[in-house]
């Protein structure tokens, strides 16, 4: 089951820190950190059925 | 009818210290009359510090500016004598909601939780604000408090020494001499006292321009905090819309960096503006307009040897969150009891830097929310405003993205938890009441704990009884509650345990508990809370 109830403690802290690793890059560098991003949490969450939820989600 | 703002409410009259053969020192100076050196005025005066409050002015702030003012303030104000005028006036408010382009992303209530005497926020013009505090002044002097607002008394140069200050006032008679063995400065994010001192104000600026209009109407909005990311009538840009008392409303309009302000200004635009927003069936008048920048920066230091700086000379934030006039007036709390036991001789001088520690802990934290909720709502980036805009998108439908959704971290108050005032703490009792909090309010032997923390130490003892050790020059007074008889306050001051012992600072902020008493442990945290340890 996707999570769409809020999960991350410091949503602040998280979404400034988020921001911040784009300090200083074009867009085309920003476009490729953001899909490495991706794949990383991809990786760690494992489970397809929640991938495929979690697509859907933000296609919506 | 002239409007408060147009009225002097401490016109110029000439002081003993203009006509005296030498110069006179005063305990304590305040430069600016404004809300942050009205409140440490009245907090001094009420412990019988003679204080003289100096201003180039002699009127009411012009404009409603700061017109948020937060729970913990009004706490404040209430020790102060004031608090109950003002929440009479102001707009009391707790819903907020939150507009991405032309739909309601989503909305949030302040209001937690029952039991406490005041409410999370009220509106109120600046003016009344501190018109209020001029009153509350006035009622001092009545009663022979040692209390002076002087009006068109304008700093023009000042000596900064080891024992005192010096300083030279222009008036509408000229120049006069007058020492002060300590300083506050209240005067504003331009501070002229920090100028003449050559000190520093460094931090980020923000290249972005609002536009605040306070509009006189007759509308059926709701008493909400509404906020638009990118609304239809204000492309790509943000605004505001907030009630305040007497029907009027702000408004905040984002205009971007490269503008005009001169045109921006003009009624004709402004109104044009506004009826692209209200629609054109809504009749207003304007009250009031101004074009604001802001930075987010502090001085390095608040205190500089005898001068300390309070409230926006000190400390500058954005204005989303309410975080300016509120950190002053809990700058003003912070300070005035140091101040006291200082000039008392019970403390030593050295108290007065924990003013710094804990006050630009305070203004850091200011500072930090303010710039996240300003980049939020002025993205800096092409790939922030993606994020910013998938925020909005997501939040709409998914709970998970509220949170992440900045259009402002109201102001709430500040815990100093690592302050070398706090004796550590090893209970299991509630963290909420932890050492470094402001106690919380409850309900408790008939009435609000909060009114029952006037000013002095006070030592709390929750279902024990234990005598008040008396420790040098120390005025402690001890309020002892019952348990079993008021749930709200044991859920937050005892929570699982049977038993505690508070002690609290003349600011209300708790600075050491326990559950069992021992009489050397009190007598050597009320030490350690005067800076003697």
């Amino acid at each position: 089951m996707l999570i769409t109830t809020p999960n991350i403690h410091d949503a602040d802290g998280f979404y400034s820190e988020l921001l911040d690793m784009h300090d200083g890059l074009s867009e085309n560098e920003s476009k490729a950190l953001n899909a490495r991003l991706i794949l990383v949490l991809a990786n760690h969450i494992g489970d397809r059925e929640v991938l495929a939820e979690a697509m859907r989600t933000a296609l919506d | 009818m002239a409007k408060i703002f147009e009225i002097p409410l401490y016109p110029y009259t000439r002081n003993p210290d203009q006509d005296s053969p030498k110069t006179n020192r005063h305990p304590v100076i305040i430069v600016g009359a404004g809300p942050v050196g009205l409140a440490a005025a009245i907090d001094l005066a009420q412990q019988d510090i003679p204080v003289v409050v100096v201003d180039d002015n002699d009127r009411v702030s012009f404009g409603s500016r700061a017109i948020c003012f937060a729970k913990r303030p009004l706490e404040i104000l209430d020790r102060l004598g004031c608090g109950e005028p003002m929440v009479e006036k102001g707009v009391t408010w707790n819903i907020g909601k939150v507009f991405f382009d032309d739909r309601q992303t989503y909305e949030f209530n302040l209001l937690a939780e029952d039991g406490h005497k005041r409410p999370a926020f009220i509106n109120l013009q600046q003016y009344y604000f501190e018109a209020y505090l001029m009153d509350r002044v006035r009622v001092l002097e009545a009663e022979g408090k040692p209390i002076e607002i002087r009006g068109k008394n304008k700093v023009v140069s000042i000596e900064n020494n080891d024992d005192h200050v010096s300083l030279q006032i222009d008036t509408p008679d000229g120049v006069y001499q007058v020492e002060a063995e300590w300083l506050i400065s209240c005067d504003g994010a331009g501070s002229p006292v920090r100028q003449m001192l050559g000190l520093d104000f460094v931090g980020r600026v923000f290249e972005d321009n609002f536009l605040i209009a306070d509009v006189v109407m007759d509308a059926d909005f709701p008493t909400e905090r509404w906020f638009w990311f990118n609304p239809p009538f204000n492309r790509d840009q943000s605004a505001l819309l907030h009630k305040q008392p007497d029907g009027v409303w702000r408004i905040d309009l984002q205009l971007g960096w490269d503008i005009d302000k001169a045109e921006e200004k003009k009624p004709e635009n402004v109104i044009r503006r506004l009826k692209q927003m209200l629609g054109d069936e809504i009749s207003f008048d304007l009250e009031w307009v101004s074009i604001y920048t802001f930075q987010c920066r502090r001085m390095e230091k608040f205190r500089h040897n005898r001068v300390l700086f309070a409230g926006d000379a000190a400390h500058q934030v954005s204005p989303f969150g309410a975080r300016g006039a509120n950190s002053g007036i809990q700058d003003s709390d912070n300070l005035c009891w140091k101040l006291k036991l200082v000039l008392d001789g019970i403390a030593p001088e050295t108290l007065l830097d924990t003013y710094d520690d804990e006050r630009i802990y305070g203004a850091d934290e200011n500072i930090l929310n303010s710039s996240r909720s300003t980049d939020f709502i002025t993205p800096k980036s092409a790939v922030s405003r993606q994020f910013r805009d998938a925020v909005l998108h997501l939040a709409e439908k998914h709970e998970f993205a509220r949170p992440m959704v900045n259009s402002g971290r109201l102001s709430v108050p500040c815990i100093y938890s690592e302050s070398r005032l706090n004796t550590p703490d090893s209970t299991k009792l509630p963290t909420s009441t932890r050492p470094g909090a402001p106690a919380v309010d409850a309900p408790v032997n008939e009435g609000w704990l909060l009114d029952q923390l006037n000013g002095d130490f006070k030592l709390l003892f929750v279902g024990i009884n234990g005598e008040s050790p008396s420790v040098a020059g120390i005025h402690l007074d001890v309020i002892e509650v019952q348990p079993g008889q008021n749930p709200v306050f044991e859920d937050r001051y005892l929570g699982d345990e049977d038993t505690a012992i508070y002690l609290i600072r003349p600011d209300q902020h708790i600075a050491a508990r326990w559950t069992s008493y021992d009489e050397t442990e009190i007598r050597n945290a009320i030490l350690r809370a005067i800076g003697q340890e």
